[in-house]
């Protein structure tokens, strides 16, 4: 693990010095244009989403459900590019919130890691989430992230060997992002039970912020996960609300009253401390 | 018998421990998935150590697959190629191809772990009815995925499936085809890993499939190797298959690696030509990437997405190739070259009118790749060369796109 600050660090300080768990907000960039995806992700900063994740589309995207692969085909579909994301990101993050981007390797390693990293840093970017990225296939990201001072989120798991754990949280700086279910991203009706455990396991090996992800959709099941986790992270949801609306406008006013809700979920989750992080 | 006998037992010195073939392979996976693989991996080797497994995959092997399968001079074809030419007959195995190797091992396996369930992926529909054909021998509950323009395609073998047993879900996402029903077969496996394996269809894929697919079906040189040696007496001069993910082709270069002397060709789908852009040979016209958990050679653009591939031959029409492959090539040790469509139809219709066998589309690739080296091969070395060709598929399936490809079909009645 490496010393070096982390970018999105000071953000989970301040949530926990208000006894609240982040949110974080994904959005596919490019979907459904370019100017459209900053729009969106404008108006959830607005409405109080902490974070924004910004995906970069990715033909084959084997951790997504239906939402993001319909949304990231609709990216690409209208020519986004690698360096489009760069540019979406810059826009974001000049808003003041922190903007973490989630990819799958292909895209990295094929616009070149070291200039990715080099370019993101650049773009004002706090770091890489990796969905098909395991540390021991990491080595290049690893040197790249510490040459250019970035976070980087690896995924743990239910299925998650105590020695993988320690392993993964061990190669990650910001946070590291727990998948609550085992499956793919995507609206559900129940938050997963797996997910309470799986972040306590977490906590007994790493001090590093742990945010949950897959599944969340609701206020009120935002609240729950904010009652262990400390940050929820929510992407389908929010993104079918542009999906499932043709006019652009209406498009933003549901985007606008879920990040609401959400952020509400965030903020009145169970008393921070019961299984939660201490402090 | 020479000493050259007992060089296919010469153990596999490669992947090493973590998948990797020199820079390609590995495991580029969801975190959720790395269990099940350690799982796969630990089943794996303990299985290959286990006599009792590998006696009962041999008698499988031969009793229900039909293996050793013949190894054939085909001297009217010969003829015509102006080489030797000895084909190693796969498309006599029981479901017609040399799959029903690979499926039977991993039936094995998966009741080995205790598994309920398999998954697979497939194009064509001739892995999907490999697997379920496993499946329904060994009382496992089977889902293919298939690509729902192949699904409207290749109609008799989602039939097929489903007599079986199996149940097939048309994938509606992407492109439609096989890359995008092998990434909802990782789906399916990210959320049912407990129960269900994953049985992939080609030496790709994260490790240790591509390791234990060649395993699998490694005996398809092995067996080669020695009818070689007893029939005509001496090694062949080179060694051809078609490789589309590569499992026909690593399963008969496998035995020879360790003889210098034999060359080995992989024959990729050159489609259209690969100058057009419309092909599916990852290696002579892609670059180096990562697809479907592990880095080889991919078709993609720019920025890293991946391409549609384009042949004739639905299974050897995938954008990415097995790592072991990759690496063959990058070492210089098999050497890889696009046969196109035309040239593979050509090869396809001669050894119809020659030898009386109709080959699937898919090894028509292998024969067409043949004709094409075997004059040099003689040039080289000044001689008639012997070639062992892969015929790794029958090709019944294929009677329908021939017959479209050739014109021959009686027009339907308005």
């Amino acid at each position: 693990m490496s010393e070096r600050t982390s970018r999105i660090g000071g953000a989970f300080d301040k949530a926990r010095v208000d006894g609240r768990a982040l949110l974080v907000g994904c959005m596919p960039a490019g979907f459904p244009t370019v100017e459209g995806s900053i729009a969106a992700m404008k108006a959830m900063v607005d409405a109080g989403v902490d974070v924004i994740e910004v995906e970069i589309p990715y033909s084959d995207p084997v951790m997504d459900g239906p939402v993001i692969q319909r949304a990231s085909d609709i990216a690409l579909a209208g020519g986004v590019r690698t360096r489009d994301t760069l540019r979406i990101v810059e826009a974001v993050a000049a808003t003041g919130a922190p903007v973490v981007t989630m990819t799958y390797w292909n895209p990295i390693e094929r616009y070149g890691v070291d200039a990715f990293a080099r370019d993101l840093a650049a773009a004002g970017g706090t770091g890489l989430i990796t969905p098909d990225l395991i540390p021991e296939e990491a080595g290049d990201w690893l040197a790249a992230s510490d040459a250019h001072g970035l976070d980087r989120t690896f995924l743990v798991a239910p299925s998650s060997t105590d020695e993988r754990l320690a392993m993964t949280a061990g190669h990650c700086r910001g946070f590291v992002y727990a998948t609550a279910i085992m499956g793919v991203t995507g609206a559900r009706s129940q938050t997963s039970q797996a997910a309470p455990v799986l972040v306590s396991r977490v906590r007994e090996i790493t001090d590093l912020p742990v945010g949950v992800g897959l599944g969340v959709g609701t206020g009120e099941q935002a609240a729950t996960v904010a009652g262990y986790a400390d940050a929820v992270i929510v992407g389908s949801a929010l993104i079918r609300c542009l999906l499932d609306t043709p006019d652009d406008a209406e498009a933003l006013t549901a985007l606008r009253d879920l990040s609401t809700e959400l952020a509400e979920g965030v903020r009145h989750g169970l008393p921070r401390g019961a299984g939660g992080r201490p402090g | 018998m020479s000493a050259d006998a007992t060089n296919a037992d010469v153990p596999a010195q490669l992947p090493d421990a973590a998948g990797h073939y020199g820079p390609f392979g590995g495991r580029f996976v969801p975190e959720a998935l790395v269990a099940a693989l350690d799982e796969l991996a630990s089943a794996h080797r303990a299985a290959m150590a286990d006599e009792s497994f590998l006696a009962e995959f041999a008698g499988l092997s031969r009793d229900y697959a039909g293996t050793p399968s013949l190894l054939y001079e085909a001297r009217r074809f010969s003829e015509r190629a102006g080489a030797r030419v000895l084909l190693k007959r796969e498309d006599l195995n029981h479901t017609g191809a040399h799959k029903v190797r690979n499926v039977l091992g991993q039936a094995l396996l998966t009741r080995r772990m205790g598994k309920r369930r398999v998954i697979a992926e497939t194009g064509a529909g001739q892995h999907g009815v490999a697997a379920a054909t496993a499946a329904a021998l060994f009382d496992l509950e089977c889902v293919v995925y298939m690509g729902q323009v192949d699904t409207e395609r290749q109609a008799l073998n989602v039939a097929r499936m489903r007599m079986l047993g199996a149940t097939v879900v048309p994938v509606t996402t992407g492109s439609r085809t096989l890359k995008d029903a092998m990434n909802e077969a990782m789906r399916d496996w990210v959320a049912n890993v407990d129960e269900t394996h994953y049985l992939i269809g080609t030496a790709a894929g994260p490790h240790p499939f591509p390791a234990l697919v060649r395993d699998f079906v490694r005996g398809i040189g092995d067996e080669a190797r020695t009818q070689c040696l007893d029939q005509i007496g001496a090694l062949p001069d080179a060694v051809t298959a078609c490789v589309g993910g590569g499992s026909n082709a690593l399963g008969i270069f496998h035995a020879f690696t360790g003889d210098p002397q034999v060359r080995l060709y992989g024959f990729e789908a050159g489609g259209d030509g690969v100058g057009t852009g419309r092909h599916a040979a990852s290696i002579t016209g892609g670059s180096t990437g990562v697809l479907h958990g592990t880095r080889t050679f991919v078709l993609q653009d720019a920025d890293g997405q991946t391409q549609e591939s384009h042949s004739i031959s639905a299974g050897l029409d995938y954008p990415g190739v097995g790592p072991e492959h990759a690496w063959l090539h990058d070492t210089g040790r098999a050497t890889y070259q696009p046969v196109t469509d035309d040239e593979a139809m050509s090869a396809f219709e001669l050894l119809c009118r020659t030898e009386g066998i109709i080959p699937a589309i898919e090894s028509a690739h292998a024969l067409a790749g043949t004709l094409a080296v075997a004059p040099k091969l003689a040039a080289e070395l000044g001689r008639q060369p012997t070639i062992l060709v892969n015929l790794s598929g029958r090709g019944d399936k294929d009677v329908h796109t021939a017959g479209e490809y050739f014109g021959i079909l009686d027009k339907e009645r308005p």
